[in-house]
């Protein structure tokens, strides 16, 4: 079975802070790791592989450093890895990354199951996923929480709604995305460490790519950032001390609207 | 191509691009900005940053299409189980003003089966068209018969702006749609506005976990298509009486096809309501110290009519389940009154619950970072604050 899993680096979200002086996001020192959403998806991609036997696959578009992100995917058990990367991407939306997404996923030779993060920790938009099994006119499954049963031609599996889960039934070749319940990711083996250091990333640029050039990167993004701020940070409010007894009594008190 | 560029005459090297900058792609050298192109990803952030238009992007795309057969403000009314699920009814009172502001009709939209009573009661949410498309096939939703209808009535009635909510449904349907007729679409917006000379929708999203706010146009693009977050907007208030006119569309059988097929619909049934829905959380984290001391704050939920929320530690300890879970790896919520009892709050969980509207934390760390977004903060055991708590609000409530 191939199995492709795409990933995105993304800045390391505990090191994110807010610089109280100016305001904004302090940078320095924020390092780049696997989406965390990814990282389920990349667990479940090997252990897919080891049910079914074939190849993992880890794919990502972004800048050069990225190729770090696929060479710690093989360190967790994916076999090969390729990066997408070309000025031409920059600046690039959902719309025009799904796309690219598709076109690089299209290159490889066969694909049975290709699974992604449910969102990315930096842009929070959920659209990459479904945008790239659109491109590929293949079905998609969403915010799946457990791959039931899976063969070459079909799968079960149970996708989490706001309720509780739906059981879904799809043929193969289909696209999942993952959420954080459908596993506990391994650690890195010393094995795969090994591998993953002398681990050849597969190098695509736009040129390499079947693809529209107008389709790609900032030309091929119908939505454009027209303004950044930092909302109003919010502020520590009122302090209340007493026994167990006089907080529950003030606080019942001030809360008196919002309760009723 | 598009590109970048800094008009070095109009930069004042005020640094204020370097700030906005989230990629670190600026630095500073002569007072002048300059942008290492291997960092720059053509966001746009400096460019809207700049005092002075001193950077400017440049965009090859196409000349300018005529948008103008692109009206009205369309809103996809979500419906699990033939009921219409309550961020419709939010959408329809943001579109409504949005429509307003353009000039335009508010069309709802509405997939199912056996739904007419349902699109009816549309109209007193403010609707004045909804489109309805009854088919046993759109009954639960399922995403290749969901986005096949809805890509054949945007190509039909060309709607200016759709609004989806930010749920499982929305975001999975109108990805595809989005996709599918070359449309820009936003994620997750919590502030929508018209500019009304341009006809643009102007949306606004949180991003970086909502460490910073960006504003996203589609400007030559139609439909502009944006999933909201739920629980921002303020319901459509139920006009008695008000009618909308229904238009009903039938498509060819093949239409309805699923290549993926719904076997079955279950509801967990834990002890307390939907995180996402609920008014009211009391959530817990590591502080809580065991299981048994986690049932503390049902009863606390049970009495203010709220649901149990989680951290992530609390999940993971297996002291209640993941569809609990509040935060960046769980679910981001806004409810009315966040109670959070023996979290830490560490940045993922700040992500999740931060627009509450009031916060009262309780831990015994005074130093614990939650109290840096409570409204109310107490310092103690939640072990004897909780049930304090319950037994207070079980008078005053007359419960």
């Amino acid at each position: 079975m191939n199995i492709i899993v795409c990933i995105k680096q993304v800045p390391n979200t505990t090191d994110v802070r807010i610089d109280p002086v100016t305001n904004t996001l302090i940078r320095d020192g924020v390092e780049s790791v696997i989406n965390p959403f990814d990282a389920y998806a990349i667990e479940e991609a090997v252990r897919i592989k080891e049910r079914c036997g074939g190849k993992v696959t880890a794919i990502t578009m972004g800048p050069p450093q990225a190729e770090n992100a696929l060479k710690e995917a093989i360190g967790l058990g994916c076999d090969e890895g390729v990066l997408v990367s070309d000025r031409k991407f920059a600046g690039s939306d959902t719309w025009a990354t799904s796309y690219t997404l598709a076109c690089a996923i299209e290159k490889l030779e066969t694909y049975d199951v290709i699974l992604t993060g449910k969102q990315a920790s930096d842009g929070d938009t959920a659209q990459v996923g479904p945008g790239i099994s659109t491109h590929l006119d293949i079905p998609q499954v969403t915010y799946v929480k457990k791959i039931v049963e899976i063969n070459d031609k079909a799968a079960k599996v149970e996708r989490m709604t706001e309720e509780g889960y739906d059981v879904v039934e799809t043929p193969l070749p289909c696209l999942f995305t993952v959420v954080k319940e459908i596993n506990t990711p391994r650690m890195p083996s010393l094995k795969g460490m090994m591998r993953a250091k002398s681990a050849k990333i597969t190098k695509w640029t736009a040129a390499d790519l079947d693809a529209d050039p107008a389709a790609l990167g900032l030309d091929g993004s119908p939505t454009r950032v027209v303004k950044i701020f930092t909302p109003e940070a919010r502020k520590g409010g009122e302090m209340i001390s007493g026994s167990a007894g006089e907080v529950s009594k003030e606080l019942a008190e001030l809360l008196k609207g919002e309760v009723v | 191509m598009a590109s970048i560029k800094v008009h070095l005459e109009k930069c004042t090297g005020c640094t204020l691009c370097v700030k906005a900058c989230a990629f670190g792609a600026i630095h500073m050298s002569d007072r002048k900005a300059v942008i290492d192109m291997a960092k720059c990803t053509l966001c746009g952030s400096c460019v809207a940053a700049c005092k002075f238009s001193a950077i400017e992007i440049e965009k090859a795309g196409g000349p300018k299409k005529d948008l103008s057969a692109y009206k009205d403000v369309w809103v996809f009314c979500e419906q699990k189980k033939g009921v219409i699920q309550s961020i419709s009814f939010e959408l329809l009172g943001e579109g409504r003003k949005l429509a307003d502001k353009l000039g335009v009709k508010l069309c709802a939209v509405l997939l199912g089966h056996g739904m007419e009573d349902a699109a009816e009661a549309l109209g007193e949410r403010g609707a004045d068209k909804v489109y309805l498309v009854d088919h046993p096939a759109l009954k639960s939703y399922q995403d290749d018969p969901y986005t096949a209808v809805m890509v054949k009535l945007v190509e039909e009635f060309k709607p200016e702006v759709i609004l989806c909510g930010a749920s499982t449904i929305g975001r999975s349907l109108i990805s595809r749609v989005a996709i599918k007729t070359n449309a820009g679409l936003t994620a997750d917006c919590t502030g929508l506005d018209i500019d009304a000379k341009e006809r643009l929708l102007l949306q606004t999203r949180p991003a970086f976990g909502g460490n910073i706010m960006a504003t996203i146009i589609a400007p030559n693009h139609r439909p502009q298509m944006a999933t909201v977050r739920h629980k921002v907007m303020q319901p459509a208030p139920v006009q008695p009486g008000r009618a909308a006119e229904i238009i009903s569309k039938a498509y060819p059988e093949e239409t309805f096809a699923s290549r993926t097929r719904l076997l079955d619909i279950v509801e967990e049934l834990t002890s307390t309501v939907n995180i996402s829905e609920a008014d009211i959380i009391v959530a817990g984290g590591r502080g809580m110290g065991s299981k048994e001391n986690f049932a503390l704050l049902e009863e606390l939920a049970k009495v203010l009519g709220g649901a149990v929320g989680a951290s992530r530690s609390a999940v993971d300890a297996d002291w209640i389940p993941y569809s609990h879970q509040v935060g960046q790896t769980g679910k981001t919520v806004v409810p009315k009154l966040y109670i959070a009892c023996g979290i830490s709050g560490q940045i993922q969980h700040l992500i999740g619950m931060q627009s509450s509207k009031t916060i009262v934390a309780i831990n015994k760390d005074p130093d614990a970072q939650i109290f840096k977004v409570a409204t109310y903060g107490i310092v103690g055991d939640v072990n004897e604050i909780v049930p304090a708590l319950t037994k207070e609000f079980k008078r005053v409530l007359n419960k």
